[in-house]
């Protein structure tokens, strides 16, 4: 066991945890923070993917105790005094999901792409999408979601 | 008011997903619950000689440890074929019996044969590993085309054959053939595909040592069935002590039709053991024991005249069940595929013959299209390989043999009600610029690329199904639907219906119906759904069948609430019942300004007297407090949508690489509700048909070892794979319902595997290669034409 202490979502955190707890498990089972999805637990799929010092990292390859200190997003992080963040707001509107389970992971990835690159073209945004796998919406209006969140942010 | 059916409503049920708010399965935890790790067989085919837990069941935080010898004790039932399909000889079909815990035998890799109860998920885990189990292993049963001349795998089914069977006419059939001018041969493979629904399949589950009644929270697409599987054929408890809850689920594309091993092992597992259980799969779980899909080899024939007009066609085909037959495994590859192997065309004379068999590999039951996108591959294929045998345009062969005239009757049973291939086929061909096509090739071949287009016309027969019908075609459950609108005396409404949504947006869609029927604003409508506790029974999600049938059901029962209205309505305004007329939510009274909305009458029904109303009730005599109504929709017959699909690839002969450079798909889904809801949905079965064509592939070695059990080894298709697909749609409205509708989930998934395939072929001048048409495969198909060409000169 280890005692570490994070910043989660703005929300100071100190736990004690077992020193194989990954993120991904850290936020689901001991933070109850259950929008972090996990889909292969093996970095293939990018549901799992969270923000931690302002970089996406996939949460379920990433020991907690390495990130003692770290400041990190979550999907619950985003929204602020009930107004969802733009790139939210606009998966809404595009309909940029359906079943909804990739999604948060891929609106995480989304907004990295953006602090990156402020206006990306489709093409830049099917490549820096490639991580994050959505079965449902065959990605076109993902892809219409993150342009239209760069024109708003 | 505006009619909400055919706008652009956004999701209503958005905001939670995209807040972390979605409550999946594995979201859900209990006090106290313990974890359940399943130990499963790591070959394909071998006999159990002996469990041994002892050592396991001493390590810490075990709370048990079940075996297949506690399932036979407890007289637990297995899982079961939800069809019946006999032969052409007329016997029945031969089923193995499926427990949820294998005894004796196991039949695949990942077949379970026990199961560890601990406190925490790395203490099971542990302990899982000190579980040994000595295995004699057999031979494995791995190709589909050797599968009837290899070993026995379950004891008294010869030939590992499930069952021979034929629709159509084979006699007419050689007929047609014998005036043929050509007969076109195609043997193709329908490739296997795993599913793979983002969320792995998980379950919670809790017993109430009061009540006696367990909980199941499970990733279903149709929990009212699962209970009964459960129920009526596992024994696990009574129904009215099963509560079954499908919450949030994300994603299924079939492979959650199924009720499974797991479901079953922790329901009853639960009771004994007394404590709630978690069971999630891992990602290689769901790749080794979620339901496969598609996996045939077809040989097909097509007899023609010089002309291009079709006499007869024939299909052979070898469908694989894998290890056992499950839910929708029998009838997928037949009254799902054979009916729909003729496809849109007049096609005087046909059979289909398919042989299904067992494998040691995963079951294989419903995928998305299930049955349709095979037989439209085979149809699609085989009409293009006769336009170029005859040097016949594609798109000119295909409007030379449309039915111009409906209702159709299709050459295979189905009794088509509307429908426009015509019109269909023409505006694809506008807007995917057919005519541009030589232009875009020569400007490829200018870049060393070939470029090659592909066309399909699909129809499908969805909206899954009469009773009467599919029962008479062996289905074990009539497929129905159910819904039931409840008023509160405040004037919100809240629709219970057995349709389940795991992404396709009932929330909204339904609502939308129902505010249009209602007048209420959609805002205050709810849908509920997935909760056995909640609502009548009902039978789901798939097939395309959620607004087909569940939501006419909700139509139907709105228009008995309407009904019910007006005559409290004649009641109160003291008129008769038939000079009330119900608009916008307001029974009015012509000629007068006597009123009453919805919502007022919904709270008179509630509260049906007042203070000052001298005993009289608002209510005509004999009629019930309360605004509820309920109605059980079984559909007069399928419903058929269709489409032409256009698609444009350019390929790098030196690579091999399969560029998807333009996909139009032109769609008729009768009256669409919601566009933007119908279009992800197009936009996904498509993602997922040209996966089929280009880079999924399940495959298993010969030893039964699945070799693509993750996603670095199963090539799921990624945002980088596609083009900005290009939509259109043509109308003709569905006759067999009142909104006009014809489903549209499958559409894409079905057409999507045939335009790429043949647009492939085109660009390698008619080689074929199979699906998927990787980079390798193409290379060398590359290479021999190159080779061919050099020869020749």
């Amino acid at each position: 066991m280890k005692k570490i202490s994070l910043q989660v979502n703005g929300k100071k955190i100190v736990k004690q945890i077992p020193e194989h707890t990954t993120l991904s498990v850290l936020l689901r089972d001991i933070l109850n923070l259950t929008g972090t999805h996990i889909g292969c637990d093996t970095s293939q799929c990018g549901a799992c993917v969270v923000r931690v010092e302002g970089k996406s990292i996939k949460s379920c390859t990433a020991f907690a105790v390495d990130l003692d200190g770290s400041k990190i997003t979550t999907i619950e992080g985003l929204a602020s005094k009930g107004q969802m963040h733009p790139m939210q707001e606009a998966f809404k509107k595009m309909h940029g999901l359906q079943c909804g389970f990739c999604t948060p992971g891929m609106v995480m990835s989304a907004i990295d792409l953006l602090k990156n690159k402020k206006n990306p073209s489709d093409q830049e945004i099917r490549d820096w999408l490639e991580g994050n796998i959505c079965r449902c919406t065959g990605y076109q209006n993902i892809v219409a979601a993150v342009k239209e969140a760069a024109s708003k942010m | 008011m505006a009619s909400l059916v055919g706008s652009r409503v956004e999701r209503k049920e958005d905001k939670k997903f995209l807040t972390g708010k979605g409550r999946y399965t594995a979201d859900i935890n209990i006090a106290n619950q313990t974890y359940a790790v399943f130990i499963r067989s790591p070959y394909a085919r071998a006999k159990i000689k002996k469990i041994d837990a002892s050592k396991a069941l001493k390590a810490p935080g075990v709370v048990d440890i079940l075996t297949g010898e506690h399932i036979a004790q407890d007289k637990i039932g297995g899982l079961i074929a939800g069809w019946a399909i006999r032969s052409e000889d007329g016997s029945e079909m031969k089923c193995p019996p499926n427990p949820p815990l294998a005894k004796d035998n196991v039949n695949f890799v990942g077949d379970p044969v026990a199961v560890v109860f601990a406190e925490t998920l790395d203490k099971a885990k542990t302990a899982a590993e000190l579980v040994k189990v000595d295995y004699k292993v057999l031979k494995a049963v791995t190709s589909l085309a050797d599968a009837m001349k290899s070993e026995v795998i379950h004891e008294g089914i010869n030939k590992n054959l499930c069952y021979d069977w034929l629709l159509g006419d084979r006699q007419k059939v050689k007929e047609a053939f014998d005036k043929a001018d050509r007969i076109i041969k195609l043997d193709i493979i329908n490739n296997r595909l795993i599913p793979n629904a983002m969320e792995p399949r998980a379950c919670v589950v809790d017993y109430n040592t009061a009540s006696e009644e367990i909980t199941c929270y499970t990733t279903s697409q149709n929990p009212h069935l699962s209970r009964l599987i459960m129920s009526a054929f596992g024994g696990v408890t009574p129904e009215n002590k099963l509560r079954v809850i499908a919450p949030d689920v994300g994603g299924g594309f079939g492979s959650k039709i199924n009720l499974y091993n797991e479901e079953i092992v922790c329901s009853w597992a639960a009771k004994k053991i007394e404590k709630p259980i978690k069971w999630v799969a891992e990602r290689t779980e769901s790749f080794l024991t979620d339901t496969h899909g598609r996996d045939h080899i077809s040989h097909a024939e097509l007899a023609v005249t010089n002309d291009g007009k079709f006499l007869g066609f024939k299909n052979e085909t070898i469908a694989n069940l894998g290890a056992y037959a499950r839910v929708f495994g029998t009838v997928t590859p037949t009254y799902l595929f054979g009916p729909c192997a003729t496809g849109v065309y007049v096609m005087p004379a046909a059979y289909s013959n398919v042989k299904a068999v067992y494998t040691n590999t995963a079951p294989v039951d419903a995928y998305r299209g299930a049955g349709r996108p095979e037989a439209t591959y085979t149809i699609e294929r085989i009409v293009d390989k006769a336009a170029l045998e005859l040097g016949m345009d594609p798109i000119d062969i295909r409007m030379k043999n449309f039915p111009t005239e409906f209702p159709y009757k299709q050459t295979l049973i189905h009794q088509v009600d509307s429908g426009d291939y015509v019109a269909g086929l023409e505006k694809a061909k506008q807007m995917a610029d057919y005519d541009g096509f030589a232009d875009r090739k020569k400007d490829s071949e200018s870049r060393g690329k070939l470029r090659g287009i592909g066309v399909s016309t699909y129809f499908e027969a969805c909206g899954i199904a009469p009773s009467a019908v599919v029962m008479s075609l062996g289905c074990g459950v009539g497929l129905w639907e159910s819904s039931e609108v409840r008023f509160n005396p405040t004037g919100q409404v809240t629709i219970f219906t057995g349709a389940h949504s795991h992404g396709q947006g009932h929330d909204t869609t339904f609502a939308q119906i129902a505010a249009d029927e209602l007048g209420v604003p959609m805002e205050n409508i709810d849908i509920v759904h997935g909760d056995t506790d909640k609502g009548t029974f009902g039978m789901g999600t798939y097939g395309s069948r959620s607004l087909v049938v569940g939501g006419i059901a909700i139509v139907n029962a709105c228009k008995k609430i309407v009904a019910k209205g007006k005559r409290v309505a004649a009641k109160m305004l003291e008129v008769s019942e038939d000079e009330v007329e119900f608009k916008d939510g307001e029974f009015v009274v012509a000629k007068s300004n006597k009123k009453k909305t919805i919502e007022e009458i919904a709270f008179a029904c509630y509260l049906p007297g007042s203070r000052d109303s001298d005993f009289k009730s608002p209510l005509p005599e004999g009629e019930e407090p309360g605004l509820k109504e309920t109605s059980f929709f079984d559909p007069a017959n399928f419903s058929f949508p269709a489409g032409s699909h256009i698609a444009e690839v350019e390929i790098d002969p030196d690579t091999g690489d399969v560029k998807l450079d333009k996909y139009t798909a032109v769609d008729d889904f009768g009256t669409i509700v919601n566009p933007t809801i119908v279009e992800g949905q197009v936009h996904g079965g498509l993602a997922q048909g040209i996966g089929q064509a280009l880079t999924e592939n399940a495959e298993y070695d010969a030893n039964g070892q699945l070799i693509t059990a993750s996603y670095m080894d199963y090539a799921m298709p990624r945002a980088d794979n596609f083009p900005e697909f290009q939509l259109g749609f043509t109308c003709t409205k569905a006759t067999t319902n009142p909104l006009g509708v014809k489903g549209c989930g499958e559409a894409g998934s079905i057409a999507a595997p045939v335009t790429v395939m043949n647009a492939v072929i085109n660009a390698l001048d008619g080689r074929e290669i199979q699906m998927p048409a990787t980079a390798e495969k193409v290379w060398r198909a590359c290479k021999e034409n190159k080779k061919s060409e050099t020869e020749a000169a």
